[in-house]
């Protein structure tokens, strides 16, 4: 008799999809991280001058298509765009045909018709941003997909880590919180794994994922654990996925007491990131936000310019580094 | 009890196939004749006599397929299937009987509903079909249904298939008054308080695309409890849809002990694991879910050593516009029934996982004898209930090649390697390619 696990061809999975889009962490390689990484520090030097926009994507149109509410990550690829000379649009679900039952599917059909080059794409549903790759002709980036990607997030964490250690591999990174519904800690998990950096995940047994190690990963239910990390990495409580009785922690005061990360649960000058928005006093206390060792406002700055390297990466093609660093000349 | 279109049965020679009905330990180059719909004789070289002839050298000649486990969405959502499509559909795939599941808008849980079915079946259903009714009123699990009236009006068995009876103390009463109705009782087993939102089997690829997961011990719990009610109340239930190793292990364990339980996996679970979710493709949802590699293996051996007797393909055909949405927002459920040979043929027998004749007999006698039905056989003065099988013909499974009204399946795209060239039922030639 056969081997049982021996599974024919045609039922693998599909090998990565190719790079036209950005839908998750997982189709990216090491190089195409670096090669990301090292367009958006050279964007990073153009944003230091006077006149801080660049022609490059000029003519092109951005959408931007946020299913969900969004500050920082919605902001970031607008100004993006514009620091890029995209023209751009913004559709919210509110107010727009989802309101009245239109599908997914007639949406982005809708928003082809106007041939965008790049449609950005926040959904609360896994999978939403390669179903609407899959019947649009544009390049689709993935901002957040339900409990799945936030690969950009992923990015501008890696990017902040390399302007803050000069490197990325060999770091440890404690990834404490909410692990279950964390989007930002599934992206975030596979790139470091990628890089060469070390992971460990901690919080509530209930919100570690069963069989999250297969990732690249080590879990710990003790908060002493993040003691030996470079950077701690605090995942927001998301309150608004606890389903009513799910009973993942008794109660948020019994988490913040275990797992909240406070000063005197580092190490003197480790590290602090949040993918934000935070819960002040819940998994960060307030001082461990405001203390110099907080990389936060940091990563927000990341922000713009890893999302000017995504969409400039995905509308040119060629050796990206050394292109985007002459770009930067002229402009 | 099955329901048809009345027709009469034809006269046919079945010409140099390999014949082979395992059950009945018939394997040989033979011609089949058939009079009136009744299998006449089998030999070689027979006189065609003004009998209809089909050549069948390099063909496989077998008793045809029973289904214990369709959704033909009638009443209610006729535009996703049929009694006529769903037994066309039935029919291409090899079928000589289905029997239907009851959880259909309004749900069969009346002896008026199951007789308009019974009606619109000797009508239009091209193969015979049956039709379980439902153990709770509504598929609600408050009340039972009236069992004794239902299997009078001619209900296949019971089930809440869809759901659990959630509560123990209905599932008790169910067995024990169950008795009068003499049926069997098919049970879907998930605990919902654990499975609640669950998207996906619950494992490393849950955990790294971030659906909800859907733990196995949610089902193993459930067959647990309904094989120990099964076991205090010495009556025999039907575990439908088996996924998990651990209820394989539940079943044969039962079984060893004297409860009459028997089981049934679909061809998704046989062929496929949880990997295959990477592609977010909404036609690999389903529930119970596609679960591990040991899973898998679990279920291949359950269907080698006979704990699992029976392959059903648990047919749920959805509309076009209700698959094509992200994975999390997309029904559970796929189609099966033409494809099922092909895809169990491709899977497990050319890799060597199961023999021809085993796949055969779970495909066949094993689900009839279930459900208390004649198991189709190639012998003489048997009913004409025939599938004629290429197993060397590959296709590729496309969109517009169903009979069925939906083509939410996991296969499209896929090249396949068996073939249905010819299906016989009750006597009748139902499907030729």
């Amino acid at each position: 008799m056969g081997d049982i696990r021996v599974m024919r061809d045609d039922l693998k999975p599909p090998p990565p999809t190719e790079r036209r889009h950005l839908l998750s962490v997982a189709d990216l390689s090491r190089d195409d991280i670096e090669r990301l990484l090292a367009t958006a520090r050279n964007f990073s030097r153009t944003l230091e001058r006077e006149m801080k926009k660049l022609p490059t994507l000029r003519g092109r149109l951005v959408v931007n298509v946020f299913f969900e509410s969004s500050t920082r990550t919605s902001s970031s690829f607008e100004l993006a765009a514009k620091r890029l000379s995209a023209d751009t649009m913004s559709i919210k679900s509110s107010g727009s045909a989802v309101d009245k039952g239109e599908s997914l599917k007639d949406t982005a059909l809708t928003l082809g018709a106007y041939d965008p080059d790049v449609i950005v794409m926040r959904h609360p549903q896994i999978g939403a941003s390669h179903f609407v790759a899959k019947v649009t002709a544009a390049h689709v980036v993935n901002a957040g997909d339900g409990k799945h990607q936030h690969p950009t997030q992923a990015l501008l964490d890696l990017y902040t880590l390399h302007e803050e250690f000069g490197r990325i591999e060999g770091l440890h990174v404690a990834i404490v919180g909410d692990v279950l519904h964390s989007r930002v800690a599934r992206s975030l998990i596979q790139a470091l794994d990628l890089v060469g950096a070390r992971t460990t995940l901690v919080g509530p047994p209930t919100l570690l994922p069963r069989g999250v190690e297969a990732m690249g990963c080590e879990t710990s239910t003790d908060i002493a654990s993040i003691g030996a990390a470079d950077v701690v990495y605090v995942l927001r409580m998301q309150r608004e996925r606890m389903l009513e009785g799910a009973n993942y922690v008794p109660s948020l005061r019994e988490y913040t007491e275990r797992w909240g990360v406070t000063p005197e649960r580092l190490r003197a000058g480790q590290k602090v990131m949040h993918p934000g928005p935070m819960n002040r006093g819940v998994e960060i206390d307030p001082r461990v936000a405001d203390a110099a060792d907080a990389l936060i406002e940091t990563q927000v700055r990341a922000g713009l310019v890893t999302r000017m390297a995504v969409l400039y990466d995905l509308l040119t093609s060629g050796p990206v580094g050394v292109k985007a660093a002459q770009l930067t000349e002229v402009a | 009890m099955l329901f048809a279109k009345a027709a009469p049965g034809e006269n046919l020679i079945v010409r140099g196939a390999r014949v082979l009905d395992p059950a009945g330990k018939v394997d040989g180059v033979l011609d089949v004749r058939v009079d009136g719909g009744t299998i006449a004789e089998l030999g070689s070289r027979l006189d065609p006599n003004n009998h209809r002839v089909v050549e069948a050298e390099g063909l496989t000649l077998a008793p045809a397929f029973v289904d214990p486990h369709v959704h033909l969405r009638t009443p209610g959502r006729e535009d996703e299937e049929t009694i006529a499509s769903g037994t066309q559909a039935a029919a291409a795939g090899g079928y000589c009987a289905i029997l239907a599941m009851p959880n259909t808008d309004p749900v069969v849980d009346s002896a008026a509903v199951l007789g308009s079915l019974a009606e619109t079946a000797e009508a239009e259903a091209e193969v015979p079909v049956g039709f379980l009714a439902a153990i709770s009123k509504g598929l609600e699990g408050g009340e039972l249904t009236e069992m004794a009236e239902l299997a009078d009006a001619g209900a296949a068995g019971f089930s809440d298939d869809g759901r659990p009876v959630a509560t123990p103390g209905l599932m008790r009463r169910a067995l024990q008054y169950g008795a009068v109705a003499n049926r069997p009782l098919a049970l879907h087993c998930e605990e919902p308080t654990l499975s609640r939102s669950g998207q996906m089997h619950e494992g490393a690829v849950s955990a790294e695309l971030g659906f909800a997961g859907y733990p196995s011990v949610a089902e193993s719990l459930m067959v647990e409890r309904d094989l120990s009610l099964a076991a205090y109340e010495g009556r025999p239930v039907h575990l439908l849809h088996l996924s998990a190793r651990e209820s394989v292990e539940a079943v044969r364990t039962a079984r060893a002990a004297g409860v009459q339980a028997t089981a049934e996996v679909t061809p998704h679970h046989l062929c496929l694991t949880d990997e295959a979710v990477r592609t977010l493709d909404s036609n690999l949802k389903m529930n119970p879910p596609l679960r591990s590699v040991d899973d898998r293996g679990a279920l291949v051996e359950g269907i080698r050593d006979g704990t699992i007797a029976a392959i059903a393909t648990d047919h749920a055909p959805h509309a076009r516009h209700e698959k094509d949405v992200p994975f999390e927002a997309a029904p559970f459920g796929v189609t099966g029934l033409e494809t099922a040979f092909a895809a169990l043929y491709t899977h497990l027998v050319e890799p060597g996982l199961v023999k021809l004749e085993l796949l055969l007999e779970r495909m066949s006698a094993g689900p009839a004898a279930i459900f208390g039905l004649p198991a189709p056989r190639i012998a003489v003065g048997e009913p004409a209930n025939l599938v004629l099988l290429d197993t060397k013909g590959g296709w590729r499974v496309q969109e517009d090649g169903f009979r069925s009204r939906s083509s939410n399946s996991w296969l499209l795209g896929q090249r396949l390697t068996g073939k249905v060239r010819m299906t016989v039922a009750a006597g009748r030639t139902v499907f030729e390619a």
